[in-house]
């Protein structure tokens, strides 16, 4: 088993750690430990050291799944730079690499959608969309169960939903 | 104008005092805003990171809730000390401290907003209070952002929220923390177990200055590291909930350490005094470890002639750029030990040494 780090010596410190009941692991070698402070738990959290690694390699896995590597077409960031320092070019770049993001998301926050404040401009349409995900998750429920009265009767107002989304 | 001469004094700064502040030396909670459309200054070539700074800096300035009158400038008119000054003041992170042309900073008189400009981020503002009051920091920071929100417009995905360089601050852009001393639960040697009880909640233990620094003077700062999911407010609840069992936990310390090992206890208070009182050079580390027990045997009531304010003002004038303010000439490590101790032991020399038979009589 390689280091996780600098991918060039073998891995002797294995390391677990529970963090809001998920299992994160990391392999790494005596120096590379030693390094990123693992002995020392003062100075050292798993997942900060995470965000390096794992991050940016279901990243990778996600985009370059279609070949090609992906640049930011508003600032010209490109998948390397994201690997080199672990930050995006500018707010575009998360629908250019909007694919492996998800992933990368769920290892490091608690959801991986945004439940705090909304600008007051953006407040109806966010309102709107929540709405609509909680219809569209009732439809698909009262399908499966068959209630096709209910069903029609989500159809009609996920339309109407879908209408006003589209006029603001 | 002189950010130094804008800056409240090292005495007047920590006489400020909150809740809990025995165990919380302050409270800070920061968010992360972008310009739509504008490359992160991470990215951004030196002409935007000018232009984002140009758009940004008289807009922050002119807020109702920094008024009147803040500090703001940008990064290339203040000098490297003036900006070391900053960082040992936590006004300003050690990153943005080397950043110059194209970032910039707004700070208001109270010193209870600070707001960075192009560091990571476009925007990095924060709140801040002395003791524990992140709620308050909280809710005095909401409204920054939302006057600020009025005039220009942020990067936002509805998914995502708040678009952020780093992916780790996504959503909220959050990030509340509480800088805590916590010399009970290091002579105690529980100090390991608490940060790795609050890591499995999620959250981080950093030292004095923040990521990737030590944990200096027993000086521990605990903060969310997820930001992306909660609601601020559930985030600034949780971490609020942690602070208060991690005072628990270090009060019952402290008082575990007065019954059992009061020998102990009063043996280091004791050195740390007598050392601090008549070194005549001092590393700042070492100043540090012993100011934090001259702390411990303030709160403890063993000084009768030592005001906490003296021990905090005591903290940030043995800083470097703190006492390189004293002299003209540029000093070297030697000669800032030398100075450092001349220092405290001239502030010390009215103090009485530890009344050790105030320990039992301690109980509040």
């Amino acid at each position: 088993m390689q280091c996780q780090v600098c991918k060039k010596s073998p891995a002797t410190v294995h390391l677990t750690q529970i963090i809001e009941n998920q299992v994160k692991k990391v392999d790494l070698c005596e120096a590379c430990a030693k390094e990123k402070g693992v002995n020392d738990p003062t100075g050292f959290s798993l997942a900060d050291l995470l965000l390096g690694l794992g991050a940016s390699q279901k990243m990778e896995e996600a985009n370059t799944a279609t070949g090609a590597e992906v640049v930011c077409h508003h600032c010209g960031f490109t998948q390397a730079d994201f690997k080199k320092s672990g930050r995006l070019g500018c707010s575009e770049c998360y629908h250019v690499f909007a694919d492996g993001l998800d992933a990368l998301l769920k290892g490091m926050h608690k959801g991986t959608h945004h439940r705090g404040k909304v600008p007051p401009s953006l407040r109806k349409v966010v309102n709107q969309e929540a709405r609509l995900s909680k219809l569209e998750a009732a439809l698909k429920a009262a399908v499966a169960k068959e209630d096709f009265e209910t069903a029609a009767n989500l159809r009609d107002e996920i339309k109407q939903a879908k209408k006003s989304l589209q006029s603001t | 104008m002189n950010v130094q001469d804008f800056l409240i004094s090292p005495g007047e700064a920590c006489k400020r005092s909150g809740p809990h502040d025995k165990i919380v030396l302050s409270s800070r909670v920061r968010l992360a805003r972008n310009l739509k459309g504008a490359p992160f200054p991470g990215h951004a070539k030196k002409a935007e990171r000018v232009k984002s700074l140009d758009i940004l800096l008289p807009v922050v300035a002119g807020l109702p809730q920094l008024a009147p009158k803040p500090f703001a400038e940008p990064l290339d008119k203040l000098s490297a000390q003036d900006k070391q000054i900053l960082v040992e003041r936590h006004l300003i992170s050690r990153e943005h401290a080397a950043k110059g042309a194209g970032s910039g900073l707004v700070l208001n008189p109270e010193e209870s907003f600070c707001v960075m400009v192009n560091e990571e981020d476009h925007l990095r503002m924060q709140a801040l209070r002395p003791g524990l009051q992140l709620k308050q920091a909280w809710l005095a920071l909401d409204g920054l952002d939302s006057a600020l929100q009025e005039r220009v417009e942020f990067a936002f995905h509805t998914q995502y929220g708040y678009l952020t360089a780093c992916p780790t601050n996504l959503g909220t852009g959050i990030r509340v923390s509480a800088m805590l001393h916590l010399p009970g639960l290091v002579l105690a040697e529980q100090i390991n177990q608490i940060i790795q009880a609050v890591n499995k909640l999620g959250l981080a233990v950093r030292g004095l200055y923040g990521e990737g620094t030590e944990a200096l003077g027993n000086i521990f700062q605990v903060s969310n590291q997820q930001t992306l999911g909660e609601s601020e407010s559930e985030i600034v609840e949780r971490l609020n909930k942690v602070l208060l069992q991690v005072i628990e936990h270090e009060e019952n310390a402290r008082l575990s350490q007065i019954e059992k090992k009061p020998r102990v206890l009063l043996n280091h208070i004791g050195r740390a005094y007598g050392i601090l009182a008549n070194a005549h050079s001092i590393s700042s580390k070492e100043t540090m470890n012993l100011l934090s027990l001259l702390r411990l045997g303030v709160d403890l009531s063993l000084f009768a002639d030592l005001p906490k304010a003296v021990v905090n003002e005591l903290f940030l004038l043995s800083q470097p750029a703190h006492l390189q303010l004293r002299v003209t000439e540029k000093l070297d490590a030697e000669q800032r030990d030398a100075l450092r101790a001349d220092m405290l032991r001239e502030r010390l020399r009215p103090v009485q040494p530890p009344d050790a038979g105030k320990l039992g009589a301690k109980a509040e």
